[in-house]
């Protein structure tokens, strides 16, 4: 509709077969934006609402960046459709509560924050680990993927983190082990450690949690619930959390890893499955037909 | 002019208004309510005794003339009805359709004390479908000022308070958090009540008066309130963001796949146009037995869209009685026609688990109602041991809506103890040139109460930046 104004995608690079980073125009959003944040976007005006985390901004170019991963019918369809000179049908953001960046410790000291990323949960840690890098913070980073063709960014982190360990689960790249290995070494390394942030599956982030428990760590997550309209309105994105409901959107989408009930997120992420299926079994059949 | 109407010389009967048939329309989405044609809306004005003491204009929040317009409508005078109707409700199309006549003009007609009230609300549609068909909505001459004003949300509060503000001269810019302009109007209440096409009408409208719409903008997030006034150069700011957080119940399995919000479900359905899923990409949920949860105007909305979708049934589990249902009588009496089945007395005090993580049923209770609370309506009480299980595979709550949180969090207003905005007489927030009005002010009301708000704000923002003369034609 005339509604909208037009976002324009400068940049686009694919990552993997399946990841793609596309950079988007968007002046006052790239000014706005601060680490923990969230884009909703819409790629055509019949498309669905889907929550984004802004990987990258730049205030200066006026850009922000997002990290797609392709999993069904939307992303598979920008994957697609958005190119280099085309236009998002919407963007709505920067959305959550940014993450809280402290220049110094109770004693004063700077901290030593740990920033753990698992497969493409590794773009949205990007933003914290700079944030905190420029508020003077040791910044360690982990880093998890599959293989080694799928590792992305490992220069961006390294030109913010003191100290950057990478895992593969085949060992193909850095050491052989899972994210919570790495994160494991890394407080070993530094058990000052005044905060770990981890960003990734669900799986993942529960099991980082488990890791930092019996150290009593501060840690937190980025949870990805459903989203509708990411603006408080729909109830679709509730979390528990210390058992209480939280809408992911407004409260978060950064929760206590150590309060946050995993199970009640898990079995609410699977709630689509079967109209998911159904999405991209019909777009299938409709790219097949035009090709 | 003809002899003077009395109660004995006008058409006794209300005249029917036109509907498509419950069990057909209970599977579409096309209109209800077909509205009255030319002949049906000149007998309805009939009815009308043009009362000295004109009770119906003091039951309407913002003072419509109303037997001013139905004389009109008596002599033909559509446009010139129109007009009338037009000085003080920017939106009679909308208000025709979906205000709860009988708590308000219509509830206390002189007619009604005998016979049944005239119809004003369905006259007030018919003479509003008639202008936007015949774009009767003019562009006045207005004066320009060099003022700019923000208007945070495009509900029926910030579409009233846009609409005045430009007609004083204003350039005023819409902001709205959504792709799409309306607020609830396009979000919550379902096409088969107010198709979308009458809201675009609406928002054309006031288009045409200057009134610029900037959807995808989250204020608060974007830019604060603060930045607007001191980096954007507004010179005034009205904040409609309305009422939209649900409240869950807060029982155990409230949780489980198949529980949602109605603001979820209805948003899927219509702003995200689910009910076309995939040819649009949202999904909706649906159960074949629906237990809906409270008995406003949501929980119709919710549980008629459940059965237009195709639910085979779909239940209202309200723990007051029909009496004390807050929903739209019209409403209530479309969703029993349509049938809907209503538990009244009856609350859930549990979600239960089929095993899987989904609904299996809820645990209810029977209740009796007790002693007035505060708002004058009698408390139900739960009767002990009455509790049974109440089969389902969807729960969808429908039980009221808070304050959205992204302007409180993100700015120094002061909000008051429930987290609305607090306000003055004039609706002047605790920053100065900073308006609030409509559900963010008083919590979920109405239509009409949001359109009133956003006028008195509007009034108080051309007061605070000191604008005289400014034209009462519209
Ligand atoms: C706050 C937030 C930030 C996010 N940031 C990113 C990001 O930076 N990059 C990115 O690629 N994705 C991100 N996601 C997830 C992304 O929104 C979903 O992958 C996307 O909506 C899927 O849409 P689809 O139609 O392509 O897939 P669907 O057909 O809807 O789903 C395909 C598969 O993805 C799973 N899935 C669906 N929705 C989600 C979800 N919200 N979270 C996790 N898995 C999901 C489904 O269970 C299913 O297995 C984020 C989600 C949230 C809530
Ligand atoms: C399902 C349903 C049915 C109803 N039926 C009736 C009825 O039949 N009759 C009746 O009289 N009343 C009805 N009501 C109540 C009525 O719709 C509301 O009282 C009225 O819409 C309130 O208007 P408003 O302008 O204050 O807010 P809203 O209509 O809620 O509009 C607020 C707008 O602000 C936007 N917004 C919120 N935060 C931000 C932000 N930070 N930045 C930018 N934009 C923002 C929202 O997205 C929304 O579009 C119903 C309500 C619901 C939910
Ligand atoms: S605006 Fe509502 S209350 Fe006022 S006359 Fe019209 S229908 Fe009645
Ligand atoms: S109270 Fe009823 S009869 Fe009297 S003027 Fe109003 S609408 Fe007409
Ligand atoms: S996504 Fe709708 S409330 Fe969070």
């Amino acid at each position: 509709g005339h509604w909208a104004s037009a976002f324009p995608i400068v940049e686009r690079e694919d990552i993997s077969a399946v990841t793609f980073s596309l950079t988007v125009r968007h002046p006052l959003m790239a000014k706005a934006a601060r680490p923990g944040q969230f884009v909703i976007v819409m790629s055509h005006a019949e498309g669905e609402r889907i929550p984004l985390t802004i990987a990258d901004f730049d205030a200066a170019a006026g850009t922000i960046t997002l990290v797609i991963q392709a999993v069904g019918k939307s992303t598979r369809e920008m994957q697609r459709l958005c190119q280099v000179g085309t236009s998002l049908h919407g963007i709505a953001g920067p959305l959550g509560i940014p993450t809280p960046i402290e220049a110094s410790t109770r004693s004063g000291a700077p901290p030593t924050i740990v920033c753990v990323g698992g497969g493409l949960g590794v773009a949205p840690v990007y933003p914290q680990a700079r944030a905190w890098h420029d508020a003077g913070a040791r910044v360690m980073g982990v880093l998890g993927f599959r293989n080694r063709n799928l590792v992305f960014w490992e220069n961006k982190f390294r030109d913010v983190c003191d100290e950057l360990i990478l895992c593969t689960d085949d060992g193909s790249a850095g050491t052989q082990g899972m994210v919570t290995d790495g994160l494991r070494l890394a407080l070993e390394a530094h058990p000052e450690t005044s905060e770990v942030i981890a960003i990734g599956p669900p799986v993942m982030m529960r099991a980082c949690a488990e890791v930092t428990r019996p150290h009593g760590i501060r840690t937190s997550v980025s949870l990805n619930p459903i989203m509708v309209d990411g603006t408080g309105m729909c109830g679709g994105c509730r979390v528990r959390v210390g058992g209480e409901v939280k809408f992911a959107c407004v409260d978060g989408p950064d929760f206590d890893a150590h309060l946050v009930d995993f199970d009640d997120l898990a079995s609410r992420l699977r709630r689509y499955g079967e109209e998911e299926a159904d999405a991209m079994a019909q777009w299938e059949t409709v790219c097949r037909r035009a090709e | 002019m003809a002899a003077k109407r009395t109660i004995r010389s006008i058409p006794q009967e209300r005249t029917p208004v036109r509907e498509q048939p419950p069990l057909e329309r209970a599977r579409n989405f096309v209109e209800v309510n077909l509205g009255y044609d030319a002949s049906e809306a000149a007998r309805e004005a009939q009815r009308c005794l043009f009362c000295a003491d004109q009770p119906c204009v003091r039951g309407c929040p913002v003072s419509i003339d109303i037997p001013g317009f139905i004389r009109q409508i008596c002599h033909e005078d559509h446009q010139g009805a129109y007009d009338t109707i037009a000085r003080t409700n920017l939106l009679p199309a909308v208000c025709g359709r979906v205000c709860p006549q009988e708590n308000q003009c219509e509830g206390v007609c002189t007619v009604g004390e005998s016979l049944e009230p005239v119809a004003i609300g369905r006259l007030e549609r018919y003479v509003g479908d008639l202008a936007i068909a015949n774009d009767w909505a003019r562009r006045p001459y207005i004066s320009p000022t060099a003022y700019r004003v923000g208007i945070v949300g495009s509900g029926p509060a910030g579409m009233a308070c846009a609409a005045d503000l430009a007609k004083a001269g204003c350039q005023v810019t819409v902001f709205e958090a959504l792709h799409l302009p309306g607020g609830v109007l396009r979000y919550g209440i379902p096409d088969f009540r107010l198709p979308g096409e009458v809201i675009d009408a609406e928002v054309a409208n006031l288009e045409k008066l200057g009134v610029r719409f900037e959807c995808n903008t989250v204020v608060g997030r974007l830019f604060t309130i603060e930045q607007m006034l001191e980096d954007l150069g507004f010179d005034a700011v009205f904040i409609g963001t309305g009422a939209g957080y649900p409240t869950m119940l807060g029982i155990p399995g409230d949780s489980l796949g198949g529980v949602l919000s109605a603001n979820e479900l209805l948003t899927r359905a219509n702003l995200m146009q689910a009910r076309d899923f995939p040819v649009h990409d949202t999904p909706i949920p649906l159960g074949k037995q629906v237990a809906v949860v409270g008995a406003g105007n949501t929980a119709m909305d919710a549980m008629r869209v459940c059965l237009r979708l195709g639910a085979e049934q779909v239940h209202c589990i309200y723990r007051r009685s029909r009496t004390e249902a807050p929903a739209r009588a019209e409403e209530v009496h479309h969703a029993e026609q349509e049938g809907i089945e209503f538990h009244w007395l009856t609350n859930p005090v549990a979600v239960l688990d089929d095993g899987a993580g989904n609904v299996r049923a809820m645990r209810c209770v029977h209740m009796e109602l007790g002693e007035p609370d505060d708002s004058g309506r009698r408390r139900p009480v739960p009767i002990p041991g009455s509790e049974f299980e109440f089969p389902c595979d969807q729960v969808v709550f429908a039980i009221g809506t808070n304050a959205n949180p992204i302007i409180g969090q993100t700015s120094r207003l002061t909000l008051n103890r429930w987290g609305y905005l607090q306000t003055d007489d004039d609706l002047a927030t605790s920053i100065d040139g900073v308006f609030a009005g409509g559900d963010i002010v008083t919590g979920a009301a109405t239509v009409i109460e949001a359109m009133g708000a956003g006028r008195t704000a509007a009034a108080g923002i051309v007061r605070h930046l000191g604008i005289r003369d400014v034209r009462r034609r519209y």
